[in-house]
């Protein structure tokens, strides 16, 4: 589904992404793991276009994404920290994307009365709290029923409660066969998620494993302990 | 005109800078009417006023309001969206409203009290200026990230085209002043959009006649059909030049 070609990008003299190739399959639920600065973000931003690589190609369904935007309807994007214009109330920012978007099947709304959105409708957005600003940017991810999930930090922020919520809806439709690329450092809490990992560092992708493969390889029960377990192997 | 073009529209219409703006340019031109009983000479002070404020508020307000947009862009670009529909859009918003402004303050007080044909020339003047400066605003902002620079480069352009660059022409002219310099003047005059604007108005206004020699030959370039068609010409290059490059900068920007 998506396919990632020796993308290179440096802001500066930083070498941000260094030859990555990646490719990622329908059905598929990939970490993107590694430490701070590694990457990950602007990886994912190359993804949508809003990071425009130095060299390399990626493609989504086989088509270069380059000078191309219609691919982005069957995206939906969480950023780490949702930014949205101040004087737009919630409802009006989920109107205003859905008028935009012009989108003709099906609006998935369940994140949208789970997190009871609506009773928060008018607030404006400068008087959110990160976790409801979280909450907005989940809704608008799933909200157009999107065949790839890009989520970047989803659960950072949020109370257990609506992180419960966000991870049995992220199973839901990992189970109807979408592609779903999560980022997140709290690697315990992907346990029951995902069936790929890839690891980056500085730039570069260190391995891109199934998970069970994994877990075999290195002879832990956790996934958290297996990345641990091959660290140190690194190191040693 | 498109969705987002809509909602930046809709968003700088109920923006309180742009409604006090409005009112702003409404109290001057309704005041400067009723003091002067000759419209020719109230249309003149009208005239000064006009070029000194319309493009210091809408390249000041074009660039803040970039700025502060740096949130609805970047959600607008993870929705499936041209980058250069994105930007289109939001430079439609900005010379719709600010024209918009212009043409209810001023346009509508100027097109009552004066001769149909300069009235219509001063606020097609208005508008064109809006549209321009708000063109220019775009390129300082797409060109750094820090708000206050861009704003710094906003005011430096204000500055250059209504104070420093007639400075410039009354010292080169002094200079010159023994060599026949009404033509290289001419050519000079296009650099500046605002002088530009100015003159084609005030050609249409009786002082030209006091204007002289150097009068003579701009009403020789600039008073004939050919020669407000190719005025005209110039004023839309100063809007689509600046426009484009910061179009060519916008596609290339990571967010």
């Amino acid at each position: 589904m998506i396919e990632i070609e020796n993308i290179n990008k440096s802001f500066g003299k930083l070498k941000v992404l260094d030859n990555v190739n990646l490719s990622c399959k329908k059905g598929e639920c990939i970490a993107l793991i590694g430490p701070n600065a590694c990457g990950k973000t602007t990886l994912i931003k190359s993804i949508l276009g809003m990071v425009i690589s130095d060299s390399g190609v990626i493609k989504f369904n086989g088509h270069s994404i380059h000078k191309s935007f219609e691919y982005r309807a069957s995206i939906g994007y969480m950023p780490q920290i949702g930014r949205y214009p101040d004087n737009m109330s919630i409802s009006g920012i989920v109107e205003m994307v859905k008028d935009i978007r012009n989108h003709k099947g099906d609006l998935d709304e369940e994140l949208f009365e789970k997190f009871r959105l609506k009773e928060l409708g008018s607030k404006f957005m400068r008087t959110l709290s990160g976790g409801t600003t979280q909450k907005v940017s989940a809704t608008l991810a799933f909200l157009f029923n999107p065949d790839v999930l890009i989520l970047d930090e989803p659960t950072a922020g949020l109370d257990p409660l609506a992180s419960e919520i966000l991870k049995e809806k992220i199973i839901r439709e990992k189970e109807k066969g979408k592609l779903i690329l999560i980022t997140s450092h709290l690697l315990s809490e992907l346990d029951e998620l995902i069936t790929q990992i890839i690891f980056m560092q500085e730039g570069k992708v260190v391995f891109h494993k199934n998970t069970t493969e994994l877990k075999s390889e290195t002879g832990e029960e956790k996934i958290s302990k297996a990345i641990a377990h091959i660290l140190k192997q690194q190191q040693a | 005109m498109n969705r987002i073009a809509k909602i930046v529209l809709m968003d700088i219409l109920r923006n309180r800078i742009v409604i006090v703006y409005t009112i702003m340019l409404a109290c001057l031109s309704w005041s400067v009417f009723a003091l002067e009983d000759n419209s020719s000479k109230g249309l003149l002070t009208l005239l000064n006023i006009i070029l000194l404020t319309v493009p210091l508020v809408s390249v000041i307000f074009s660039t803040i309001y970039i700025y502060n947009s740096q949130e609805f862009i970047e959600l607008l670009l993870s929705q499936p969206l041209q980058r250069k529909k994105i930007w289109r859009s939001l430079f439609y918003g900005l010379s719709l409203s600010l024209s918009l402004s212009f043409l209810i303050g001023a346009g509508l007080p100027i097109l009552l009290f004066s001769p149909a044909d300069i009235a219509w020339m001063m606020v097609l003047m208005g508008c064109a200026i809006s549209i321009i400066f708000a063109a220019l605003a775009m390129l300082s902002s797409i060109f750094t990230r820090d708000k206050a620079r861009g704003i710094g480069i906003a005011i430096a352009l204000w500055l250059l085209f209504s104070l420093l660059f007639d400075g410039l022409v009354m010292f080169l002219s002094f200079q010159f002043a023994e060599y026949p310099i009404e033509k290289p003047m001419v050519a000079i005059v296009a650099l500046n959009p605002i002088d530009l604007a100015r003159i084609l108005i005030l050609l249409h206004l009786d002082v030209s006649a006091m204007m002289g020699q150097t009068g003579a030959i701009f009403k020789d370039s600039f008073g004939t059909n050919s020669g407000i068609a190719i005025t005209l010409g110039i004023l839309a290059l100063w809007v689509i030049m600046p426009y484009q490059l910061s179009l060519k900068r916008f596609e290339r920007k990571d967010l």
